[in-house]
C-alpha cells in the first residue's frame, strides 16, 4: 500500500497539462480525481514517474447546455453529474449511472473524464455511454479532435487517447419525451465494480420498440453494445422484451474470476437486458 | 440523609472511549514516534512453498537511507526460542520450527525472508525491490481433501505427513445409538478460512530502555501480558526486562491473540541497532500474514428416532492449521469439540479432529473460534433432519432442547452447561418475526412461482465463554492459566482508580468496568479510571479473548471493589465507634443501623485509610484491595436467531431482508455495548455466510488478496436487526453474567445459509456452502434442477472443492 516514489507537477491548463505529457514521455500520468490510478500505484501495479495533476484546472467543470446535447466537463465530480438538473432532465441515464459508481466518498473525488480515459470495461459510465451514443472532446498537441464513444474504448484498460492526449468533454445527445432508459448494476457489494451492468436506452413508437441501444458493463474487455438484442427488439413489445433480449450475450467475451464464470455472466447480461428494457419501457 | 444509590450497570452509559476515539486522538502504535526512531519493512516470500537457495541483502543496504539489512541467516542468534504454540493438544502434537525470519524454506506466500531498517517507512519499502532472492519452488499443498493423502507432498519435510495431531473425545454408546436409530442423517460442510480484517492493522515500536537495558514494546494486540512473556522466550530478553504496552488497538476478532514474527523482529532489530524500531503492516501483508480463521472440512452424522429425538451424533474434522502453529492454532478446533452437541439432550457424542499443516497463512483464532464452525454444524444438521422428517424445523428444535437448568448440568461433550432456558429465546424469536406470517408468505411466493422466493432460517445456538478454569486450560495442553485479576484502588482523594488485566480493543471496558465499580463503591461513574493494556501499570493479566472479559475480568474487578468495601467497613466502624456488624454501606456511605445520622462517606474512608494515623489495630494503610479470579466453570451463553431472506432466483443474489435475535447472556451491564456487540456478531456471521472467502489457487497464491476480492460487507449490504433478550444468570460468577463479544458470529452464519436453502428448497436443493455467493447460489439451482453440468466451471483455481457427498436426502441411509 506504498507506491513507488514518482514525481508530481500541478497543470495550471489544458495546454500546460499536454506540454507536461510531451516532457515527460510514456511514464507520465494524468491525475484527475485519483480514485483508480491512486490505488493501483499503491499495489504496485501502475508505477508512472509523473504525476500531472489537473485538479486545479477550474475550467474543466461545468454541464452545460449545447443545444442538441448536453456537454460536461471531463473534471466534473461524479457527484455533481449524479445531480446535475439539466441531465437529470434531458439525459437521466448518465445522471443514474454515476450514482452508481463507487462509494459516497469515490463520487465526490472521482471524475466523469478520469472514469473514462481509465478504459476500464467494469466501470459504469463507459457502458452508459455507449447506449446514449456520446463523443468525447480530446485534445492534444495537434489540437482538438471529437471521438466517437463507440471508437474510444480499443481493448482492456486501452483507449484511443494518445500518451499526450487529454480528454477535456463528454457529450450526451438530450433524450425525447419518448426515449426511456435504465441501468442495471449488477454487483455483491454497494460500492463494488459491476460483475455485470446493462445500459438501456429505448426509443417507444405505439406502444411498441422503435429503436433500442443496449450497453454492456464488463462482459468483455472493453464496454461492449448488445447489437443482437438490440436487432431483435426493434419493433419489439413489451410481450416479446424476454424472448429479444435473449440475445443479449450474443458477441460477447466475459472473462471468469472469483465473482461470475463466463457463463453466469452471460446469463446475468440476459436478464439484467431483460430488466433493463422493461424499466425503460416504463420510465 | 441517605441517597438512593445510582446505578449504572444495566444501564446504556455512553462510552468513555468513543469521544477520543470518533475525534481522531486515539493513540494508535502508528502515531507512536519516538527519537531516533527507525522503520523496517519486510521482504515476503512470493512463493508457496519453496527452498531458499540464495539471498543477498548488499544492494538493498547500500540504499539511501537504509540502515540496516538482514536475513533470516543474518538474524539467527538473535532468537532464544522458536515462535511458540501455547497448546500441546496431544502428547503427540507437531509445532514446526517457525523462525522470525525463514532461513532455509518458506512454506506460505507471504513467509518473511529478510527485513530492511530505513529513516523512514517509504524507503524501507522501496528498498525490499533490491534484494535478491533465488528460490527453488517445491509443489505446494493446498487443498484439505487430499493432505493425508499417500503420495501428497509434505508441508514439512521432517515429519512424515501433513498431520499436526488427531485428537479424539468420546461421551456415550455413539455405535448403539446409530444401529437403533430410525433416521441417520450424514452431511458434509465446509468452513471456507477467513481473513479477519481488523481496521488497524498491525504495528509495533520497540523501544530499547538505557536505564534498565530492558526494552518497552507498543504493539497493537490482544494480549500484552501473553505478549511479555512470549517475547521473553523468542528473543532471551528476560521477563522482568519487558515492559508491553497495547496503546488504542484498532479491533483483534482474535487475529491480535496472537505473537506474531513481526513484534519479535522488532525487539530484535532495536536491541541489535539500540535504538527504536517500529514496524507498521500494509493491509495487503495483512492479508498474507496475519492469521486466518476458519478452513475446515466437517463430516457431521446425526442419529435420530423417527419423532425427531436425537440419539446420537459423530463430528469428523480435518482441520487447517496453515503453515505453522501460531499461539492457539491447534487448540481452536478443539475449543469447538465441546460445542458440537448445541442446546440438545441426548448422550451419545463422538468427535475426531485431524489438525493437518497446509502451505497457506497460519490459521488461529476468528471471533467465535471453534464454536461457529460446530453450530454452523449442528444448526445445519437439525434442518437436514426437520426436512428428512417433514417436521418444522422449530419444532425439531424444541422437542431436544434440554429442559430449563439453573444450576450446572452435564451435557453430551461430557462438559457441563452452566445454566439454559432454551425455549424462552425460541417462543420470543417466533414471536417477533411472526413467524406464521411468514410462512404464509413464503408458501404464497412458492405457489405463484414468484422468482423472488422467501427463506427462513432457524439458529438455536449457544456457546462457550469465561475461558477459563485453570485446571481446564492445563488438561487440554495450555500454557498458561486462565484466572484474571483486578485491583481497586481508593485514591487520597476518593476517587478510583481501576486495574484490570483484560485489554480491551474497541469492546468498550473502560466504561463497563467503571459501571461495575462505581455502584460496587457508590461513586460517580466518571471518579472512575480504569488503568489496563500496560504490563508496568496493570502487571498481571491473562488478556482479552474468547469472551472471557466480562466473566472473568469483569467479575475480579466487582469482587475486588467488595473487598474495598469490606475494609472500609473495619475502617468506618472504627472511625464511628460501632461494631462493625453493625456497619451498613448503600450509596457510597458507611452508616451505622439505626442511626443513620453516624455515617462517612466512602472517601472519607478512603482518605482515613490513606492518613492511616487512625486506623483499627493491626491494619495495614490504604483502601486498595486486589482480586485475581480463577473462574470455577465456563459460561454458556445462547439465543435463538432467525434470518428471513429473499432469493432472487434468477440472478443468485440473497438479500436478507430481516433479521431476528434474541440472546440470552445473563445480566447486561451496557445495553447499548451489549446491542453493539450483537450487531457487529450479526455483520460478520453474515458476512461469513454470504460474502468472505480467502480463496487460494492450486499454486498457493491467495487470490482475493485485497479488499476488492475479498469482500467485506458494509451498512449497505447489511439488515435492520431487531434485537430482543431474555436473562439466565450463570451460576458460574457472583454477578451471573456469561459473556456476549463472539454471540452474533456463532448463531449467524448458520441462519443465513439455513435461509437460504429454505428458500431453495421448492428447487430441491437441500446443500449450499458458504458463502452463498450469487454465483454459488444461481450454480446449485442450476445443478438441482439438472440444468447444470459445467455450471461451476469458473477459473475459480484453488477454490476448496464442493462438496460431492452430501448425502441428506439422497444417500443417508434409514431404517
Amino acid at each position: 500500500m506504498i507506491p513507488i516514489a514518482f514525481d508530481y507537477e500541478v497543470a495550471e491548463s489544458v495546454d500546460g497539462a499536454i506540454d507536461l505529457l510531451k516532457e515527460n514521455g510514456e511514464d507520465a500520468k494524468l491525475l484527475a480525481g485519483g480514485h483508480s490510478l491512486l490505488p493501483i500505484m499503491k499495489l504496485r501495479l501502475a508505477a508512472p514517474t509523473m504525476l500531472v495533476d489537473l485538479g486545479r484546472i477550474g475550467e474543466l467543470s461545468y454541464v452545460r447546455d449545447a443545444g442538441d446535447h448536453i456537454a460536461i466537463g471531463a473534471m466534473t465530480r461524479h457527484t455533481e453529474v449524479e445531480h446535475n438538473q439539466l441531465l437529470q432532465e434531458h439525459c437521466g441515464l448518465l445522471a443514474h449511472t454515476a450514482s452508481f459508481v463507487g462509494d459516497p466518498q469515490v463520487r465526490h473525488r472521482g471524475t466523469i473524464g478520469g472514469s473514462i480515459s481509465h478504459g476500464d470495461a467494469a466501470s459504469d459510465l463507459p457502458s452508459a455511454l455507449l447506449a446514449l451514443e456520446g463523443t468525447f472532446v480530446v485534445k492534444g498537441p495537434g489540437g482538438e479532435r471529437t471521438v466517437a464513444a463507440s471508437d474510444f474504448f480499443q481493448d482492456y484498460l486501452q483507449t484511443d487517447l494518445a500518451p499526450d492526449e487529454v480528454l477535456t468533454e463528454v457529450r450526451v445527445p438530450k433524450l425525447g419525451q419518448n426515449t426511456g432508459w435504465s441501468y442495471k448494476k449488477f454487483n455483491r457489494r454497494a460500492q463494488d465494480w459491476a460483475v455485470v451492468g446493462v445500459a438501456a436506452v429505448v426509443e417507444r413508437s405505439n406502444g411498441s420498440i422503435s429503436s433500442a441501444r443496449i450497453g454492456l458493463t464488463n462482459m468483455g474487455s472493453t464496454p461492449l453494445r448488445a447489437t443482437a438484442a438490440e436487432s431483435a427488439l426493434s419493433g419489439a413489445d413489451s410481450s416479446s422484451v424476454a424472448e429479444a433480449t435473449s440475445s443479449a450475450d450474443e458477441g460477447t467475451s466475459p472473462s471468469s474470476d472469483i465473482a461470475a464464470s463466463a457463463e453466469f455472466r452471460r446469463h446475468l447480461a440476459r436478464v439484467l437486458t431483460r430488466r433493463a428494457v422493461e424499466e425503460a419501457l416504463s420510465r | 440523609m441517605t441517597e438512593a444509590p445510582e446505578k449504572y450497570v444495566g444501564g446504556g452509559v455512553p462510552r468513555k472511549e468513543d469521544p477520543a476515539l470518533v475525534t481522531g486522538r486515539a493513540t494508535w502504535t502508528d502515531n507512536i514516534k519516538l527519537p531516533g526512531m527507525l522503520h523496517a519493512s519486510l521482504l515476503r516470500s512470493p512463493f508457496a512453498h519453496a527452498k531458499i537457495t540464495s539471498i543477498d541483502v548488499s544492494e538493498a543496504k547500500n540504499r539511501p537511507g537504509v540502515v540496516a539489512a538482514f536475513t533470516g541467516e543474518d538474524l539467527a542468534d538473535e532468537w532464544a526460542g522458536i515462535i511458540p504454540c501455547g497448546w500441546q493438544i496431544t502428547e503427540d502434537q507437531r509445532t514446526p520450527t517457525h523462525w522470525p525470519l525463514a532461513k532455509d524454506e518458506v512454506n506460505y506466500a507471504g513467509d518473511a525472508v529478510a527485513v530492511v531498517v530505513a529513516t523512514d517507512r517509504y524507503t524501507a519499502k522501496d528498498a525490499l525491490e533490491f534484494i535478491e532472492v533465488e528460490y527453488e519452488e517445491l509443489p505446494a499443498v493446498t487443498d484439505l481433501e487430499t493432505v493425508l493423502d499417500e503420495g501428497t507432498p509434505l508441508v514439512h519435510e521432517v515429519y512424515d505427513s501433513n498431520r499436526c495431531y488427531t485428537w479424539t473425545l468420546d461421551v456415550g454408546e455413539v455405535d448403539e445409538a446409530f444401529e437403533k436409530a430410525d433416521v441417520v442423517v450424514k452431511e458434509r460442510y465446509l468452513q471456507p478460512r477467513l481473513i479477519p480484517n481488523a481496521i488497524e492493522p498491525r504495528a509495533v515500536v520497540a523501544h530499547p530502555d538505557p536505564v534498565n537495558g530492558g526494552f518497552t514494546i507498543y504493539t497493537s494486540t490482544q494480549v500484552p501480558h501473553i505478549a511479555k512473556f512470549v517475547l521473553s522466550g523468542i528473543c532471551g530478553v528476560p521477563e522482568q526486562k519487558l515492559r508491553v504496552v497495547a496503546p488504542d488497538v484498532g479491533g483483534g476478532f482474535g487475529s491480535k491473540l496472537n505473537v506474531y514474527a513481526e513484534e519479535a523482529l522488532a525487539l530484535a532489530l532495536a536491541r541489535r541497532l539500540d535504538t527504536p524500531i517500529k514496524w507498521v503492516e500494509e493491509r495487503s501483508e495483512n492479508y498474507l500474514s496475519t492469521t486466518h480463521g476458519r478452513g475446515q472440512i466437517q463430516d457431521i452424522e446425526l442419529a435420530a428416532t423417527s419423532d425427531g429425538k436425537i440419539l446420537g451424533l459423530r463430528a469428523d474434522l480435518v482441520a487447517d492449521m496453515g503453515a505453522y502453529l501460531q499461539l492457539s492454532g491447534s487448540l481452536i478446533p478443539i475449543l469447538g469439540a465441546f460445542m458440537y452437541c448445541g442446546v440438545y439432550d441426548f448422550d451419545a457424542y463422538h468427535f475426531e479432529c485431524e489438525g493437518v499443516f497446509t502451505n497457506k497463512t497460519p490459521i488461529d483464532a476468528y471471533r467465535g473460534a471453534g464454536r461457529p464452525e460446530a453450530a454452523y454444524a449442528i444448526e445445519r444438521i437439525m434442518d437436514a433432519l426437520a426436512r428428512r422428517l417433514e417436521m418444522d424445523p422449530a419444532e425439531v428444535r424444541r422437542i431436544n432442547f434440554h429442559e430449563p437448568f439453573d444450576e450446572p448440568k452435564t451435557q453430551p461433550a461430557g462438559i457441563q452447561y452452566d445454566s439454559g432456558d432454551y425455549n424462552k429465546t425460541l417462543d420470543r424469536v417466533l414471536e417477533l418475526a411472526n413467524y406464521e406470517g411468514l410462512r404464509e408468505e413464503q408458501r404464497r411466493r412458492r405457489e405463484s412461482g414468484d422468482p423472488v422466493q422467501l427463506g427462513i432460517g432457524f439458529s438455536t445456538y449457544t456457546e462457550i465463554c469465561g475461558l477459563a478454569p485453570s485446571q481446564v486450560v492445563n488438561a487440554l495442553g495450555g500454557g498458561g492459566g486462565g484466572w484474571e485479576a483486578a485491583e481497586v484502588r481508593m485514591l487520597a482523594s476518593g476517587k478510583v482508580e481501576v486495574v484490570t488485566g483484560t485489554s480491551p480493543h474497541g469492546q468498550g471496558h473502560v466504561t463497563s468496568w467503571s459501571q461495575i465499580a462505581a455502584d460496587a463503591l457508590g461513586v460517580d461513574l466518571d471518579d472512575v479510571e480504569v488503568i489496563h493494556g500496560d504490563t508496568a501499570a496493570a502487571p498481571w493479566g491473562r488478556d482479552t479473548y474468547g469472551s472471557r472479559s466480562l466473566a472473568v475480568g469483569g467479575v475480579a474487578v466487582h469482587m475486588a471493589a467488595q473487598k474495598v468495601v469490606e475494609k472500609g467497613k473495619k475502617i468506618a466502624a472504627h472511625m464511628l465507634e460501632a461494631a462493625e456488624g453493625d456497619i451498613e454501606f448503600e450509596g457510597g456511605r458507611f452508616s451505622v443501623a439505626g442511626s443513620p445520622d453516624q455515617n462517612a462517606t466512602i472517601q472519607d474512608v478512603a482518605g482515613a485509610a490513606y492518613l492511616a494515623s487512625d486506623l483499627p489495630e493491626g491494619m495495614e494503610p490504604l483502601l486498595s484491595e486486589e482480586q485475581i479470579y480463577d473462574p470455577p466453570n465456563f459460561t454458556f451463553p445462547f439465543g435463538a436467531h432467525m434470518c428471513v431472506t429473499e432469493v432472487d432466483t434468477e440472478t443468485g443474489f440473497v438479500k436478507i431482508r430481516d433479521y431476528f435475535a434474541v440472546d440470552d447472556c445473563g445480566p447486561v451491564i451496557n445495553p447499548t455495548i451489549v446491542d453493539g456487540q450483537v450487531h457487529g456478531g450479526i455483520a460478520q456471521g453474515i458476512a461469513e455466510a454470504l460474502y468472505e472467502e480467502a480463496v487460494y489457487d492450486e499454486d498457493g497464491n491467495l487470490v482475493t488478496g485485497s479488499m476488492v476480492d475479498y469482500l467485506v460487507p458494509g451498512a449497505p449490504e447489511l439488515p435492520h436487526f431487531t434485537l430482543d433478550r431474555t436473562v439466565t444468570p450463570s451460576p458460574s460468577n457472583v454477578m451471573g453474567v456469561k459473556g456476549i463479544g463472539e454471540a452474533g458470529t456463532i448463531g449467524a452464519p448458520v441462519a443465513v445459509i439455513n435461509s437460504v436453502i429454505d428458500a431453495l428448497s421448492p428447487f430441491g436443493v437441500t446443500h449450499i456452502d458458504k458463502p452463498a455467493s450469487p454465483f454459488n447460489v444461481w450454480s446449485t439451482i442450476q445443478e438441482a434442477t439438472g440444468d447444470g453440468a459445467g455450471t461451476r466451471d469458473a477459473d475459480l483455481s484453488g477454490r476448496p472443492a464442493q462438496a460431492t457427498d452430501n448425502v441428506d436426502e439422497q444417500g443417508g441411509e434409514t431404517r
